[in-house]
């Protein structure tokens, strides 16, 4: 299926990713490519069939709900490009 | 004293035997990576401090008698695996800063039992191509052919292993990225059965799909490095929990009994005729050695393509959300607001190949496309696995080429994403149903190395090593090494 422009700007809003309106067309284009060799799936002929999440099928394991210590901070916080004290900063969100 | 055309195993034992040690090998390779690699940019990160010591290390315990599985062998690792210290950029700008506090299981493991890290190697922006030339950090060349690509997404690592760099290095497979580069470059690679390796620690692109595995010059030494990088990790809820195998034990069975299937989906009439004679002639040099060959029908195997490119871009759109510029990675200048901080941080530290795929995944997973694209792409990935179910009733093994093609020149697909796809193209459905698989080389077109696949049923990976090292007992393909570099 092919993608315009306006519907490449609302995925790349949901993606959180900025395209300016000079990469529009040349990125509608490039993904509607993608999109119709995806088209194929449409042939299949999947009725019946059941989707496959996991390749061997097999669930989760699950372990018991105890908290471990991480004590990562420390080594997590200088990662950042911005931070104070604990916290990471971003620009102001209320104003 | 040349050590370099030497296989990993035959390190090894020479370290065993005293006649070399780890710091000699490190420092030996170490050298021909500061000569050699101006040329081919495999390497991200070397780390020859870390890697000296290691060595030293090594070499310390083996004077009082202890050894490791890979004790005081150098290695590298694809730069999507963490390394505690040492940058870990996953090709990517957004990674260019991260110092990763933690390593990856894999890393750990490997150190354990010995392994001397030389470095980091280039790959693929977060392991998204099949070229090397998406990544951040420029393309790796293809050491038979500097004008040629290395294939990827694992290239730094497969071209540092033909070129002689390094004895073998670690590698990642999500839709081929291991298979397709060794093929390329004419070295042995190995994708494990989905949930052999742990995950922890390795960059995630596409969860259901990712698997950690070996890349080298033989069968025998993927054997020796598999044995160190599998096993149950708590940290990974993946992980699959059954007893180890041992992949190093049954490596020179005779193939007498053995059952090989052909499946006719992987000769297309358009593929390149002598990649097919080449897989023809593997299949014969098999029954030479008392295999029986059989055509099997794989006929869903044409959609693996297009299912893969719903699901591997829908998991990597959630997988790569976590990258916001706010807790880690590269952030943008001067935003205006949270919202700017968060899209341009990722258009600038993404580069076009992964915000495509981000894109497409995006789209696929959105209200009114879920079961068009991702709910029926999941379906056929279930007509995918039971196609291979139904071939391995007939037989233990299928073989085919690992790539319809041998390397290519940089840039000749580079903006040609679906033509790009099509290199994977009988790699994928491996992926899809969670099967074990290696590429080992076997031919030359045109002074290029062509590989073929052999795939396993899951957990026989001792099988497809034992075919393969029988296969390398008899030929020679796996030891022709590039003239790149020279002798020394």
């Amino acid at each position: 299926m092919a993608i315009d422009q306006d519907t490449v700007m609302k995925v790349a809003h949901l993606a959180r990713l900025h395209v300016s309106s000079e990469q529009g067309p040349a990125l509608a284009s490039r993904l509607s490519d993608i999109l119709n060799m995806v088209d194929e799936l449409a042939n299949a002929n999947v009725d019946q069939i059941a989707p496959l999440a996991h390749p061997l099928d097999v669930s989760q394991p699950l372990r018991a709900d105890v908290a471990e210590p991480a004590d990562l901070r420390d080594r997590v916080l200088p990662l950042a490009a911005a931070s104070e004290g604990s916290c990471f900063l971003v620009p102001r969100v209320i104003e | 004293m040349n050590l370099h055309h030497h296989t990993l195993t035959e390190l090894k034992a020479m370290l065993d035997r005293g006649e070399v040690s780890a710091r000699e090998l490190t420092d030996y390779f170490l050298a021909r990576i500061e000569r050699l690699d101006g040329d081919l940019n495999s390497f991200v990160t070397v780390t020859a401090d870390q890697a000296r010591t290691e060595a030293d290390a090594a070499d310390a315990l083996r004077s009082k008698g202890k050894t490791g599985l890979l004790n005081g062998l150098p290695i590298a690792h694809k730069d999507i695996f963490c390394t505690n210290g040492v940058r870990t950029s996953c090709g990517s700008r957004m990674l260019d800063n991260f110092i990763s506090p933690y390593d990856a299981t894999v890393v750990e493991k490997m150190r354990a039992a010995g392994a001397v890290m030389l470095g980091k190697t280039n790959m693929d922006e977060f392991a998204m191509g099949s070229s090397n030339e998406t990544s951040f950090y420029g393309p790796v060349k293809n050491p038979w052919d500097l004008s040629r690509v290395p294939g990827g997404s694992s290239g730094g690592s497969a071209a540092a292993v033909a070129a002689r760099l390094a004895p073998a290095a670690t590698g990642t497979d999500t839709g081929g990225s291991i298979r397709q580069p060794a093929a390329l470059t004419g070295i042995t690679g190995l994708k494990p059965t989905y949930g052999t390796v742990s995950r922890w620690g390795m960059i995630a692109f596409a969860s259901s799909l990712d698997q950690a595995g070996p890349m080298a010059q033989s069968a025998a030494d993927c054997a020796l490095l598999l044995q160190s990088m599998v096993g149950h990790d708590d940290k990974d809820s993946t992980s699959l929990n059954r007893p180890a195998d041992n992949y190093l034990a049954d490596l020179d069975k005779p193939l007498t009994g053995l059952t090989v299937g052909l499946p006719e989906e992987f000769f297309p009439a358009s593929l390149d005729g002598r990649i097919a004679e080449l897989t023809r002639e593997t299949a014969r040099e098999l029954e030479r050695q008392g295999a029986r060959v059989v055509s099997v029908s794989l006929p869903s195997v044409k959609l693996s393509v297009p299912a893969y490119y719903v699901i591997a871009p829908a998991e990597a759109s959630s997988n790569l959300s976590r990258f916001d510029g706010v807790r880690y990675g590269y952030r943008c200048q001067n935003p205006v607001d949270l919202m700017d901080l968060y899209k341009r941080s990722r258009s600038e530290g993404f580069g076009d190949e992964v915000q495509r795929r981000i894109l497409v995944g995006t789209y696929a997973l959105s209200h009114g496309y879920y079961d068009a694209y991702y709910l029926r792409a999941q379906k056929v990935r279930r007509l995918i696995s039971d196609d291979f179910a139904r071939a391995f009733e007939k037989a233990d093994v299928i073989l085919g080429p690992t790539s319809p093609e041998v390397a290519f020149p940089l840039g000749a697909k580079k903006d040609d994403p679906v033509t790009m796809y099509m290199a994977d193209v009988f790699t994928i459905a491996v992926n899809l149903a969670g099967l074990p698989a290696l590429s080992m080389p076997a031919g030359m077109i045109d002074g290029l190395p062509a590989g073929v696949q052999l795939v396993g049923n899951y957990f026989r990976e001792g099988q497809i090593l034992n075919v393969a090292h029988r296969y390398q007992q008899a030929t020679d393909w796996h030891r022709q090494a590039p003239a790149f570099g020279g002798e020394q």
